[in-house]
């Protein structure tokens, strides 16, 4: 892809504005919350107040009379409906598949969760529907609830599914065939450095809560689901087939604009099925509007898992081996893609950016009676990422050796590069986003600032990591044999105007990443032509070709790929009209600037011209190509793409507290090349703090009977404005991807990878300084009173 | 069902509300200005906030009754009628202040007051008055630069 010659104002490269801001910025963006549509219901959802419980009894009589309320409905109403479908099946190291329950639209005989919906009451009003839901009467006998993972695969334990007849999902091991290689090398090491560590549960969190409206045409039999999706074409996918049984020319989803997603709105919820389902009941249209409460306990959850690792090193601090242990809580159900996150989106990435030869992941995925958990931004890379530069910082500690030349004696340096966990890097250059680092982070001047954090008595630590990431997800054939039970292509048309302005209808979906922007800054590259005149559509399955959606930082490296493919179709096909209107030999035409020209020659002709003769072929060679300018591409990447980086932490603990503040944070990251810097530095942003969040302020917290004791805003701490600094960010570190036409990688969740083990490591750090030579670990989130306890038991 | 009259972004409107209908739901459903957002229901996130008489108020946590006789203006109001963004909003985008754009109203609203109320503020100052407005996209970085670029202060442009 040439930007040799891209002026800076437009193409890629360039720092666009986003043509999305004016309508947010004027509050005329369209969010489903915004969709009302005439005569339409509203639902209300009774949910379970207890973890775990046998329904005796549903009485909706009283809320059926209560004003307003249209109909009353509960799981019977479902009987013929399928269950909320898993999008992943996993094999365990025994060869067995995972365990599979059965997941509701609304509970049925059992409620597995403080949150599981029981009942659903339609009413004319929201109002009216959420007060005759509280007339439902639930008849629950309490059973006993397992919510602590290691319990929950005890002998005793009560059992979330009685039909599984266990609470393990599945027991994982990665690769099976590495293992006694692996525990060989542990007993030939040198050294050996041992951690357990929990990555604490969180929730998402989008500022948007979920939306849904169903509606349904009685006239036609066509239904419409407008929702908060990150992937309208999955939903109608996994809705229609497996759950409600509509055929998919029948079903329209609608994705409008969508207010953050971080992965927790990729999955189908029963939510969408029943308004769907309630909507073609009452011949209304049904309207769902999550409460923020609600979404506490009805989004799916992120991370949740309990490891130990060990590093095994020889004398020289050279990486032999790493074994793993990790315990991956599921919650209740199995959420859309949630079997895959502590599998093949972690193991896969656990040698991390280091030659290690052996390296063994076990992995034991178990069922609790709390909220569903799947992938939140970054989806087991984090976790891949958290635990083995943890470990590694404590190997350097153990061994006497400095963090950064550890990493630097051990760092991946040749390209391709198979890893023993079976990816292959194609590219990266790990040596210089360090060197880059410690410019940024101006790592020289760590000791001045640390003595004047001195004079006010705190102490300041630095901390460093580094991470690598599996993102453009990913090669559909390669993803079927890991138990996929969907592709992972991305499409695209690119609808050429007669008068020249470009329509790219994209299977990617913007909600928040500024797609509509950045899109168009490839195809304006492309052709040569203005970024205004080329328009991004998506988020209808109505008006896109079939795409799988945006996650896995995969929208530029798969969508705009298959954007790229398409476009090239379409200027393969405007040259030959050119090259027809200007009597010449399609190989001499070249496109440059929005103008087609004879190569030698001052011929040329204006790409309108060219378009315009596509739709008013009177002189047009009709002989050898069809009128109309219009191509559709889907493209199957043939690898992941890896970027990489590394992330510099600076804070400052308060003895007397042990209140954390980051005062300064470094990131330089290897995206390949880069579209829109303004937009990848965006999205950089936004993952650290929600990294900061977690190594700091965040936690899903359950009290031992599974009630959500971080249940709002009051009790979750969000990252607010005042918890973080401005950030450093760099990505002038580019190599770009080997696979992908436009050499991208994908910047959506590096940001979340790489921060927490640079926190926490930087926290560590300020406390070994200080003398506290006991603390070598602390678990998320580093909260006052965890770091003050950490510093009382010298 | 009790009568309410109000001037919202300098228009006169009235209608008859339930005593427990909120602005922010006055706002969308009764007036259809859908910019403000409802992003939590503990008067936390501020994707709601808009002005009442000046003053910058959390739009979920007020009722439409106790707002009769009031002055409110939402993010509706604050381009100039030809659609030229006001220097805040030009200085969102100028500094890629929003992603998803759901608290983008709110974070707005809010900073208008602020810089009503302290036409120069601090980093610090700006950070700290944002305590009620949570964003989960940006960071806050560039809302933060935003808001000090809109207030006349010097601030690196955008990832230049």
């Amino acid at each position: 892809m040439p930007k040799d010659h891209a002026p800076k104002d437009r193409g890629i490269g360039a720092s666009s504005r986003r043509r999305e801001d004016v309508r947010f910025l004027t509050g005329t963006g369209r969010y489903t919350d915004d969709i009302n549509l005439h005569g339409q219901a509203h639902v209300a959802f009774v949910r379970s107040d207890v973890a775990h419980g046998r329904i005796n009894a549903v009485d909706t009589e009283a809320a059926a009379a209560m004003p307003g309320v249209l109909r009353v409905f509960t799981a019977a109403d479902f009987a013929s409906a399928g269950g909320i479908p898993c999008g992943w099946q996993v094999t365990d190291r025994h060869g067995a598949v995972m365990k599979e329950p059965k997941h509701p639209i609304l509970a049925d005989g059992k409620v597995r969760h403080v949150g599981d919906p029981i009942a659903a009451v339609v009413a004319e009003t929201y109002e009216q529907a959420r007060d005759a839901a509280e007339a439902v009467v639930v008849d629950i006998e309490e059973l006993p609830a397992v919510i602590d993972m290691k319990a929950a695969i005890e002998d005793d334990s009560p059992l979330v599914h009685d039909d599984l007849g266990t609470n393990l999902c599945y027991d994982w091991g990665f690769v099976e065939d590495n293992k006694a290689k692996v525990d060989a090398a542990f007993k030939a090491a040198h050294h050996v450095t041992t951690l357990e560590l929990v990555n604490n549960r969180l929730i998402p969190n989008a500022m948007e809560p979920r939306v849904a409206v169903g509606d349904y045409a009685f006239g036609t039999g066509d239904h419409t689901l407008y929702t908060t999706s990150q992937n309208p074409h999955v939903i109608r996918l996994l809705m229609g087939a497996f759950v409600l049984g509509i055929p998919e020319h029948k079903l329209r989803v609608v994705a409008p604009d969508v207010g953050g997603g971080f992965g927790s709105k990729i999955f189908h919820y029963a939510e969408e099925a029943f308004v769907t389902f309630a909507a073609k009941a009452l011949r209304r249209p049904v309207k769902w509007t999550c409460q923020r409460s609600e979404s506490f306990m009805s989004d799916a959850h992120g991370r949740d898992h309990v490891t130990k690792i060990e590093l095994a090193l020889d004398a020289e601090g050279h990486f032999q081996a790493i074994r793993t242990e990790t315990y991956a809580n599921m919650g209740a159900y199995l959420s859309t893609f949630a079997p895959s996150v502590p599998t093949w989106l972690h193991g896969t990435l656990m040698a991390g950016n280091y030659k290690t030869p052996n390296i063994y992941v076990n992995v034991k995925a178990v069922f609790t009676n709390t909220v569903p958990v799947d992938a939140y931004r970054g989806a087991g890379r984090p976790e891949a990422t958290y635990q083995l530069e943890r470990v590694i910082d404590m190997a350097a500690r153990e061994m006497g050796m400095d963090p950064i030349e550890l990493r630097r004696k051990n760092f991946v340096t040749e390209f391709p590069y198979e890893t023993p966990v079976a990816v292959v890097y194609d590219t990266g250059d790990y040596h210089a986003t360090m060197d880059k680092l410690i410019e940024i982070a101006d790592f020289a001047g760590f000791e001045a600032r640390r003595a004047e954090s001195a004079k006010k008595g705190l102490l300041r630590g630095l901390g460093i990591n580094c991470y690598i990431e599996a993102c453009g997800i990913a090669p559909s054939q390669l993803v079927g044999q890991l138990g996929a039970r969907a592709g992972l292509y991305e499409s695209a048309t690119v609808r050429v105007n007669a008068t020249g302005g470009v329509v790219v209808m994209t299977g990617s979906h913007s909600h928040g990443q500024g797609h509509e922007t950045s899109f168009a800054q490839v195809i304006s590259e492309m052709i040569g032509i203005q970024e205004d005149q080329v328009e991004i559509v998506h988020g209808d399955t109505a008006n896109t070709p079939m795409g799988m959606g945006t996650y896995g930082s995969r929208s530029i490296a798969v969508g705009g790929s298959a954007m790229v493919k398409a476009a090239t179709k379409v200027i393969d096909k405007a040259r030959k009209i050119a090259a027809h209107l200007l009597e010449a030999s399609d190989a001499d035409i070249e496109l440059k600037d929005g103008k087609f020209s004879v190569a030698g020659t001052d011929k040329s002709v204006e790409w309108g011209a060219v378009t315009l003769a596509a739709y008013v072929p009177h002189n047009y060679p009709l002989d050898q190509i069809e009128p109309g300018l219009e191509e559709t591409a889907f493209y199957d990447p043939s690898n992941f793409t890896y970027p990489a980086g590394a992330y510099a932490c600076e804070v400052e603990v308060d003895p007397d507290t042990g209140k954390v503040t980051v005062c300064r944070f470094a990131a330089t990251d290897d995206f390949g090349n880069i579209i829109n810097p303004m937009i990848v530095d965006g999205q950089v942003h936004g993952g650290i703090a929600q990294g900061i969040g977690q190594a700091l302020l965040e936690n899903a917290s359950y009290d031992a009977d599974g009630q959500l004791l971080s249940g709002s805003y009051m009790d979750y701490a969000m990252p607010r404005a005042d918890d973080v600094p401005f950030y450093t960010v760099d990505h002038s570190c580019q190599t770009p991807c080997t696979h992908n036409p436009l050499g991208v990688k994908g910047c959506g969740e590096a940001g979340a990878i790489g921060t927490p083990p640079a926190v926490v490591n930087a926290v560590v750090d300020a406390l070994q300084r200080a003398g506290h030579t006991h603390v070598t670990h602390i678990d998320m989130p580093l909260s006052p009173a965890r770091v003050w306890a950490a510093m009382q038991t010298n | 069902m009790t009568k309410v009259s109000m001037r919202v972004n300098g228009r006169p409107v009235s209608a008859e509300v339930e005593g427990r209908t909120l602005l922010v739901q006055f706002l969308r459903e009764g007036l259809g200005l859908t910019g403000t957002h409802v992003g939590c229901d503990t008067a936390q996130c501020g994707a709601c906030v808009v002005h009442v008489d000046g003053r910058a108020t959390k739009a979920c946590n007020v009722f439409a009754m106790d707002c009769d006789g009031a002055e409110v203006a939402t993010i509706e109001g604050m381009a100039a009628p030809d659609g030229t963004l006001s220097p805040i909003q030009q200085a969102f985008q100028d500094h890629h202040g929003l992603q998803c754009g759901f608290c983008t109203p709110g974070m707005v609203m809010s900073a208008a007051a602020l810089l009503d109320e302290n036409p120069r503020p601090t980093e610090a100052e700006v950070r700290e008055y944002l305590e009620g407005n949570i964003c989960r996209c940006t960071g806050y970085h560039n809302i933060v630069k935003a808001i000090l670029a809109a207030s006349g202060q010097p601030v690196a442009v955008a990832a230049e």
